[in-house]
């Protein structure tokens, strides 16, 4: 039995955002995969919740009239990684998801739920920054889109609004067409585990394969929030498909993030991972794209 | 004969049909909830605590502080008791305590209509501490200046014992002598049966009832008793079907709390639920201990002189206190002969969350030390690890002179023999050796000492009831528990077989009831297969004998020439049918001539204790780079002496390596410095290793018989949990050539060292 | 005040309905308002997943998932998976058979998860198998034999032969 003042339910996007404008306290709950356990801690408990697990209409994901890949905030990790339009276009992100927690997990945790929570481990969060994802929130006077890497606003703040709810997330076309990705999840075991460090890379190779087109890179837990490595992005952008480079392109994350020690794991570390993990990444990427090394 | 084979565990429809019921399932939900106020200070002392706005809580029923409860000090260890007041444990617990000794420590509690309610009244209880300086190491602890927490105990030293054999201090003035000087250290793990601990107290005829999720109803009662200032009959405790122990249950927990807890709330019925941070925190861990070898070898492996030193952290309460140290340091001496061997083991008090039984009591922490050190001799030596050990293992016919074991049979090499065939020991040795990539592979062993069940250090006895029904079924007692490793099956198939009948004729009943089941300690020591079946002979023996006393009365023939084969008596000369044992058991109990009900109840008592021996052998990858350890393949091979149930005998050893890898890789509770909190007090933090953490587990067996053993079997519960740790250890050494003295071999632990040994 | 709601929803094949209070998880509705014991608590916080039911035929852990959102779901439990005659499914018996029980307390979850994985009709490898497992811990059994009894199962309804 949780500690919960009340519940309110919304079963569409309207309803939702009427409920908050009633109810300013309120906490809103998507799955509740993390929301709840933060009430069972005492952390959240004795508030207002608005549930609005039950808004069916952004569940699914699509391809809008431009190709852009919008992804109803409320879809599970689960329904992302099954899903043929993620597999075609941006696999890297339903393999991402499919590292969190368990399966279980996966099939309670929504996209949007991970990414309004505002914490850096999120499985989803890096891999959407590499993607330069679009998040969309519906309020009262309608809807807003903006770029993920605004919607973080520092650990645990998100950007929305009093009146508004996160209804999508949105990949447009140019930011997933050409490239390949690949993420990987650092943790302490291969299941049941939060990110120790997460970095998701995403890559786009000439036509002959053997120049760096662009490169998006992206960690989670090397800051406070999830965060692109821009410094590595533009050393490496025009430069050849070789080991030294990635190498090289890899050493070169150290001056983006900005790891903390932690009980989790210490600084060095992290930073340490951090470098391995855009080594791996890279060259995948590079693997994927089918390009040679 | 059903006895060595692998039949169904009795248990097992009912459990995969979700009717078992355990400890929750069986409270009615009209009982009160009770939860317990924990310190948040590791130590110092409560001065005040204001429950006024808790009082308020709608539903709060009742709130006790620790300055309403009897100052009863009890032990809780689930050790039986002694009637010598030297041999007793240390009492050293109150229900609730205003000297805070752990950051998780109980100081009140409330009794509310519901969980909400109870939670909210916890959250409006204000307490006043006086804190003091708390030490969480133990070496720091041992110090003159540290802080004092029990006083009775100067540098919160709980206890100390040695060892000697020969004279080390002579023997290391050899000439041409090489000394190997290590420190090894071992984590605070924690149990992590999935149910947690729960019970529930209620009154009834002026006596108190308590059903727990325990290993040891009998202890429990004892202890319930003794807390509350009740006399022990008063009290009686049931023990239902329970979602694991591992040794956290074989300590009395809340139980005492719980039953108090009702009699303040006029005997009504409260439940106490324990959270998963509680098990945690506030319940009992692994000793954290930190051991210290000295070998002096020739040049050729020959061990001349040995010293071991071993630092138990017991934290805040004495639990089960030295005996866990001392068990670890008892198997030094024994495990490589040495004819000079120094061995001194300290258990010491920290502000650490209490240290109590688990799997091993001792041993994995002294064979990580022990099996670790000896590949670094060999490594030292230019020998493999199996040619130092071979040399240097404890020789067929050794005797240990305080416990009188006796090595019987050649089981480390039979053993061993078994492991490295299976793994192909000899060429991954030949093919790893000179690698130099990011990614290496690495072979490595371990072997294990184990004795099974506590004779001559307390108590052992185990008491059988079996009583004939009408239709010559019988219905089996023991005080010896089920906790999840099949003892109820074991039991059933040696009852069986000691009576004549067959297995579908023998009901155990699981439940153990202080007031119905026979007396007995509980499951520990893995003694529950070798106890029980000691006495579950003798019982069966005599029921036999009384069901033949009744057939000879009905048939003539001398029961000395009769014998019950497969529910049938029959005549020993000829094998002629005589009579079923149905139709003797119907006849028995309602003759209107001789009417008997035909039982047989015995206690036996074990002088006697039996090695079992084994090892590990594990072969592994490690991505140097990523500082990760993945286990390739791994094997155990015991020699447990015959096997009553080999399936069941095999999925026992499954679980106990599984724990050996969460010790060698990922498991350990961590500490906050600062404030001396446990950081990692919920399985997500706390790496218990799923299942892509593991690849195929192998168990085999050797199956010398027991002479000591009614059936021939001896200890498995615990020893599968031995060997793990240093065998991944030193398979890790073979890859790398990195020893890590320190577990769980973490990605911190591995990058530390990596890079301190310049891989990285 | 308390504030509850009708949830009506169908429970191992059965139209149910009941005033809950809102604040109740599914785990708590499932246990205390239908006595579906097999739903047991390990952590509530969704770490160990004993309390693993089925919902429109996807795993969750019922302890983070309200009570109210089960309205208009189908759930399934363990109690629903033995036939009304008595006769246990294919996977309990495989259970039962590979020694994949001893405390017993995580089984009645991970043979809800393994429930998900045979009617998926899909054949999986050793390691997608563990993967799809792998929201439950177990600390008796090392989940060998648990993976052993679902591997067969997956086998033998896939018509694999010398299983």
């Amino acid at each position: 039995m949780y500690d919960i003042k009340a519940l309110y339910e919304a079963y569409s996007v309207e309803e939702a955002i009427n409920l908050r404008l009633l109810h300013p306290d309120a906490q809103i709950l998507a799955g509740g995969s993390d929301v709840l356990v933060q009430i069972r801690e005492g952390k959240r408990a004795g508030k207002e919740l608005i549930s609005i697990y039950t808004i069916d209409e952004i569940r699914g994901i699509s391809l809008d009239e431009t190709e852009s890949i919008r992804i109803g905030s409320l879809t599970s990790f689960s329904h992302i990684t099954k899903n043929e339009i993620v597999q075609k276009y941006i696999n890297v992100l339903g393999e991402a998801v499919d590292m969190v927690g368990s399966p279980q997990i996966r099939n309670i945790g929504t996209i949007g739920g991970n990414t309004c929570n505002g914490v850096t481990s999120a499985d989803s969060a890096s891999t959407l920054f590499s993607l330069d994802a679009l998040v969309e929130l519906t309020g009262k006077s309608g809807k807003r889109v903006i770029p993920i890497s605004d919607f973080y606003i520092k650990a645990g703040t998100v950007d929305i609004k009093p009146d508004e709810i996160q209804t999508a997330i949105i990949i447009p076309k140019e930011k997933y067409s050409g490239y390949q990705g690949h993420y990987i999840k650092y943790a302490m075991r291969n299941a049941l585990d939060i990110t120790t460090t997460g970095c998701s890379v995403n890559v786009k190779l000439s036509e002959d394969k053997k120049t760096f087109l662009d490169v998006r890179i992206a960690y989670g837990v090397a800051g406070p929030i999830p965060m692109r490595a821009k410094n590595a992005e533009s050393f490496i952008v025009g430069k050849a498909v070789n080991d030294e480079n990635c190498k090289e392109f890899s050493k070169e994350v150290l001056n983006d993030i900005n790891p903390r020690d932690s009980w989790r794991a210490s600084k060095a570390l992290r930073q340490h991972i951090a470098v391995e993990l855009a080594y791996r990444a890279i060259k995948e990427c590079v693997k994927l794209s089918g390009g040679e090394m | 004969m059903v006895v060595g084979k692998s039949v169904k565990r009795l248990d097992a429809f009912d459990k995969v049909t979700g009717r078992t019921k355990y400890t929750d399932d069986l409270c009615d939900k009209s009982a009160y909830v009770a939860k317990i106020l924990h310190s948040t200070i590791a130590h110092g002392k409560v001065i005040s605590i204001d429950i006024s706005e808790a009082l308020k809580v709608d539903g709060v029923v009742k709130i006790v502080t620790c300055f309403d409860v009897p100052k009863n000090y009890f032990p809780t260890a689930g050790h039986p008791w002694s009637t010598d007041e030297s041999h007793q444990d240390v009492a050293d617990r109150l229900l609730l305590t205003d000297t805070v000794r752990f950051y998780g420590d109980d100081v009140a509690a409330v009794v509310a209509e519901d969980e909400v309610s109870a939670s909210k009244a916890l959250k409006a209880i204000r307490v006043e501490y006086e804190e003091y300086p708390f030490v969480l190491d133990v070496q720091e602890a041992m110090k003159d200046d540290a802080p004092q927490i029990h006083m009775a105990f100067k540098n919160n030293i709980l206890n100390h014992s040695s060892q000697s054999v020969g004279n080390y201090e002579e023997a290391i003035k050899e000439e041409g002598l090489i000394k190997f000087d290590n420190w090894y250290d071992t984590p605070t793990v924690q149990h992590c049966h999935i149910e947690n601990h729960i019970c529930y107290a209620s009154e009834e005829n002026g006596r108190i009832t308590v059903v727990t999720s325990t290993q040891i109803p009998h202890i429990v009662r004892r202890v319930v008793g003794q807390a509350l200032g009740v006399d022990w009959g008063k009290i009686r405790v049931i023990k239902p079907y329970i979602g694991g122990g591992f040794g956290n249950k074989q300590d009395v927990l809340y139980e005492p709390l719980c039953a108090y807890l009702s009699t303040v709330v006029g005997g009504r019925l409260v439940k106490l639920d324990s959270s998963r941070e509680e098990t945690f925190v506030s319940q009992r861990v692994r000793h954290a201990i930190r051991s210290h070898i000295i070998t002096y070898t020739r040049p050729d492996g020959t061990f001349v002189a040995r010293k071991l030193e071993m630092f138990s952290n017991q934290g805040a309460y004495a639990s089960h206190g030295h005996s866990i140290a001392a068990k670890g340091m008892g198997c030094f001496k024994q495990l490589y002969p040495c004819p000079n061997v120094e061995a001194e083991c300290y258990t010491v008090f920290t502000n650490r969350p209490v240290a109590g039984a688990m799997r091993g009591y001792g041993i994995p922490q002294a064979m990580f030390a022990v099996e670790s050190q000896i590949d670094d001799i060999a490594n030292g030596l230019g020998m493999t690890p199996l040619e130092i050990r071979k040399k240097n293992l404890m020789p067929v016919g050794y005797k240990d002179d305080f416990s009188k074991n006796v090595n019987y049979f050649d089981s480390f090499n039979q053993c061993i023999e078994k492991g490295k065939k299976y793994i192909d020991y000899e060429r991954k040795l030949k093919d790893y050796k000179n690698q130099n990539g990011d990614i290496r592979k690495g072979i490595g062993m371990a072997v294990f000492w184990y004795n099974t069940a506590v004779w001559p250090i307390s108590l052992e006895s185990s008491s059988s009831r079996m009583v004939l029904n009408q239709d010559g079924s019988i219905s089996l007692q023991l005080g010896e528990t089920e906790i999840g490793q099949g003892a109820d099956t074991a039991f059933a198939q040696m009852a069986a077989d000691a009576v004549g009948i067959t297995l579908d004729k023998v009901n155990v009943i699981s439940c153990q009831d202080t007031d119905i089941t026979p007396f007995g300690t509980g499951a520990y020591a893995s003694r529950q297969t070798y106890v029980g079946g000691l006495t579950i002979k003798q019982t069966g023996e005599l029921l036999k004998s009384r069901i033949l006393d009744y057939a000879q009365k009905l048939s003539g023939i001398h029961s000395g020439e009769l014998d019950i084969v497969d529910n049938n008596i029959i005549a020993k000369a000829d094998g002629k049918f005589v009579m079923t044992v149905g139709d003797l058991a119907t006849t028995a109990l309602y003759s209107m001539e001789d009417s008997r009900h035909i039982t047989a109840e015995t206690t036996f008592q074990i002088k006697s204790n039996a090695y079992s021996f084994g090892c590990c052998f594990a072969d592994v990858e490690v991505d140097i780079r990523a500082c990760k350890v993945k286990i390739l393949d791994i094997i155990n091979v015991h020699d447990c002496g015959k096997l009553i149930n080999p399936a069941l005998a095999e999925a026992q050893v499954h679980g106990g390596m599984s724990m050996g890898i969460g010790y060698a890789l990922s498991e350990q509770e961590l500490f906050d410095s600062a404030t001396g909190r446990t950081l990692n007090n919920n399985l997500l933090d706390y790496k218990l290793s799923t299942f892509m953490d593991h690849p195929h587990l192998e168990a085999q067996f050797v199956e010398n018989a027991e002479p000591t053993s009614a059936y021939g079997t001896k200890a498995l519960g615990e020893p599968p949990a031995c060997p793990v740790a240093p065998a991944i250890r030193n398979a890790v050494l073979n890859a790398t050539g990195v020893a890590i003295n320190r577990i769980p071999m973490t990605p911190h632990v591995l990058f530390e060292e990596f890079t301190k040994n310049g891989l990285i | 005040m308390a504030q509850y709601k009708l949830v009506k929803f169908t429970l191992n094949g059965k139209e149910v309905e009941k005033m809950v209070d809102v604040r109740a998880s599914l785990t708590d509705m499932l246990r205390n308002d239908y006595r579906m014991t097999s739903v047991k608590k390990g952590c509530e916080v969704g770490e160990c997943g004993a309390c693993n039911v089925l919902i429109d035929g996807e795993c969750f852990n019922s302890c983070i998932y309200l009570a109210v959102w089960a309205e208009g779901k189908n759930i399934r439990t363990l109690e629903g998976l033995m036939s009304e005659d008595g006769e246990l499914s294919d996977i309990q018996q495989a259970f039962i058979d590979e020694a994949a029980v001893q405390c017993g307390f995580c089984t009645p979850g991970v043979i809800m998860s393994a429930v998900e994985i045979l009617e998926s009709g899909r054949d999986y490898t050793d390691d997608e198998l563990r993967k799809l497992l792998s929201g439950h811990l177990c600390r008796c059994t090392g989940y060998e034999n648990i993976l052993r009894a679902v591997r067969k199962t997956l086998d033998r309804r896939l018509g694999k032969v010398n299983v």
